[in-house]
């Protein structure tokens, strides 16, 4: 396999085709994730400095680790590639990712934090002092964490096929999933949680910069938009826009009409219904079913993903994890004003995107924008794109580094610590870390190689939508609802959760199974379910965004069965309420733990 | 559970104190929130059943899309931040509370 790689390496640079800036750009990007991963590797020897990071991070570079973990392949290149390929409706995306983070800290961040354990398994087993629950909590970290994995390695795929021009798509994968699984596995969180604080920060330059310059060149942001003409334009308007000496730019064939692009209910939530010969009028419900829908999963997606939640407890008390919080939705706001924008001057600048599918279509308009520079101002062009794709480099990089640790950690810390080997030496567990991050490292790569066909951004709204069923009502009702059994808790999350992961399962399926590729054949057996699609298209409504239902449906589950079960309720839930939600300064956990601890020893 | 240096009948332990604790966090919270979800949820359908209106021009941007794209960060913000400094003062007062209270009980 790697010599292959090099061959096509070979290949390609012996044709010209590698831009030099573009590939230092990168090339020190990855270099210097991975020099510093190796060297704070040094200095974190105890497990629970892998776990963790001795919790002792302060606030401004723990927010900015938060967001550099939370940016990821799909903030970067997928909205751009959303807003370019469907316009108005793709700009829910950036902004839930963003406002989640409210919902986050309004209900969760400070109980949790207060509450204190390592990760939500860890919550769920304390909460109801239950270990069998921390097994079930423990699958959902896996489910969610794959999910979310699966569009970073399109990203990472993408991205080389657009600097190595040639390279197939599966070797950029199998490159960037080996070189960040071995990165964390000799590096921990403690290395991870300066990466991607770090890498915040080139992110953030990196989307910020070119945009500037590709404004100042092109027109702003409004006059972009306004290119495009809304049912409420008069047609002089439209000629005023056109400034002399610009010609009107021609859209393809494949390229959604100006009206439905900029307004709302275009190509995104309308493609069911017209699939099913709706007119516009009748599908116009269904499509603001699927906003709802797709709103619920994004902003409950974001308060259950795992590994988001596993930073707050790096935070010294618990007003720090709500400044944390503030911080990052200022840091992520600021950085989700810009992707769009990517999308709408991609629309009117290269067009020709929107004949192309896969790693050479819509999602790589961030990469190509800034090359257009070229034309005009020679170098400062490769240097731009040099730039984005370092961007996009840190952008899947970082997050599949903390989702690595996330699921290698509920791998190593719980399922092989507390489950297999309950007795195993703290080297042994260390050692497992390590087998355990190649491991998961190993199926992302595989996973991550049959999703090409996919959007980006579409595949993280899943793996949001899962997480919205399953650990959100989790965490939700279990902090603020005292009758919730250990029963009711598992069986919503179990049901909301998987019927959430089936339906996403199915939609991809089908969707793949429509490719022309390799991936058509390999899943050419459900391409049945696509003429079910067609004749019911309010269900595949459903199955595409999960989260209106299974949300409800979690919730109202764990309530019937607690109240059905409402003996088993904890024996001692005053004092966990009071943990979870009284004033750190009283001192109750100090108690709780003192309390907890004296009859097992 | 025998442990004798703490006795859980101290205000702190009581159900009196843990209810308004809760009561007062959740208001708090639900009262944030609403403001969040009376936008969020309120501007697909203002786009559903005032279409017109939000497509009007403001500046190239359509006034839904200005909404969306860009004003609806800073009034996130701006819940946020409200929402720190009272909960952070709510806590300030409940440990006053919890002081108090404990004066009172025996």
């Amino acid at each position: 396999m790697n010599l292959t790689a090099l061959q096509f390496l070979a290949a390609a640079s012996s044709s010209k085709g590698i831009d030099p800036w573009i590939l230092a750009f990168s090339a020190i990007t990855v270099v210097v994730t991975i020099w510093m991963g190796f060297r704070s590797a040094k200095s974190s020897k105890s497990a629970s400095d892998f776990f963790v990071a001795g919790r002792s991070v302060s606030v401004g570079w723990n927010a900015s680790a938060i967001s550099g973990e939370y940016l990821s392949a799909a903030s970067f290149m997928g909205i751009a590639g959303m807003v370019m390929l469907s316009g108005y409706d793709a700009l829910w995306y950036p902004v839930c990712y963003a406002c989640g983070y409210l919902f986050l800290l309004l209900f969760i961040a400070g109980p949790l934090r207060r509450f204190g354990a390592y990760t939500i398994p860890d919550f769920a087993e304390g909460r109801y002092d239950s270990p069998v629950f921390r097994k079930i909590a423990v699958c959902f970290v896996l489910f969610i964490g794959f999910f979310y994995t699966m569009p970073q390695m399109k990203g990472a795929g993408v991205t080389l096929a657009y600097i190595f021009p040639g390279l197939p798509y599966w070797v950029g994968v199998l490159v960037v999933g080996a070189v960040i699984t071995l990165n964390v596995a000799l590096g921990g969180m403690k290395g991870i949680t300066l990466v991607q604080a770090v890498q915040y920060w080139i992110k953030m330059f990196a989307i910020s910069v070119p945009i500037f310059v590709l404004l100042s060149v092109y027109g702003g942001y409004g006059k972009n938009l306004s290119l495009n003409k809304s049912i409420s334009d008069s047609p002089p308007a439209i000629v005023q826009t056109v400034e002399p000496g610009q010609t009107e730019r021609v859209l393809p064939a494949k390229a959604p009409k100006d009206e439905d692009w900029i307004a709302p209910f275009g190509p995104l939530t309308t493609k069911a219904a017209k699939a099913a010969g709706l007119t516009p009028e009748e599908s116009k419900p269904y499509s603001l079913l699927y906003t709802f829908s797709l709103i619920v999963a994004l902003v409950c997606g974001t308060a259950g993903l795992p590994h988001i939640l596993v930073r707050f407890y790096t935070n010294p008390d618990g007003i720090a994890a709500k400044k944390t919080t503030m911080w990052v939705m200022i840091l992520i706001g600021v950085f989700y004003v810009f992707p769009p924008v990517f999308g709408v001057l991609g629309r009117n600048l290269l067009p020709e995107l929107y004949e192309a599918t896969g790693s050479k279509g819509p999602d790589k308009v961030v990469l190509e924008l800034p090359i257009l520079i070229r034309e005009k101002y020679g170098i400062l062009g490769s240097i731009l794109s040099g730039i984005t794709c370092a961007g996009a480099f840190a952008a899947f990089m970082s997050t599949f580094s903390g989702l690595l640790v996330s699921m290698t950690s509920a791998l190593a810390h719980d399922v092989y610590g507390r489950m297999i080997r309950p007795q195993s030496s703290p080297e042994e567990r260390m050692k497992m870390f390590k087998w355990c991050a190649v491991l998961v490292g190993s199926v992302s790569v595989l996973l991550g190689a049959m999703v090409e066909p996919l959007e980006i951004n579409f595949m993280v709204g899943q793996a949001f939508a899962i997480a919205a069923a399953s650990y959100f009502p989790l965490l939700f009702m279990s902090v603020w609802w005292r009758g919730m059994t250990m029963k009711g808790a598992a069986t919503g999350m179990l049901t909301g959760g998987l019927c959430a992961l089936f339906s996403a399962a199915l939609v991809n399926a089908s969707t793949l199974a429509l490719d022309k590729g390799p991936m058509g054949k390999l899943f050419a057996g459900f391409s049945g379910i696509n003429d079910f699609w067609v004749a019911h298209p309010l269900l595949r409504i459903l199955a595409e965004q999960p989260a209106i239902w299974s949300v409800p449906l979690s919730i109202g589950l764990m309530i019937v069965v607690s109240n059905a079960t409402r003996k088993t309720i904890p024996v001692d839930v005053r004092m966990k309420m009071l943990v979870l939600h009284a004033p750190e300064a009283l001192g109750l956990k100090q108690e709780y733990i003192q309390e907890h601890q004296g009859p097992a020893h | 559970m025998s442990d004798p240096t703490h006795d859980h009948t101290d205000f702190i332990h009581s159900e009196e104190f843990l209810h308004g604790l809760m009561r007062r966090q959740l208001k708090l919270s639900i009262a944030c929130a609403t403001a969040f979800i009376v936008l969020l949820f309120g501007l697909p359908l203002m786009n559903y059943l005032a279409p017109e209106l939000m497509a009007r021009r403001v500046g190239g941007f359509t006034l839904t899309w200005l909404i969306l794209g860009v004003l609806f960060f800073p009034y996130v913000w701006v819940i946020a931040r409200l929402f720190i400094t009272r909960s952070i003062a709510l806590e300030n007062a409940e440990v006053q509370v919890a002081a108090e209270g404990n004066k009172r009980k025996p």
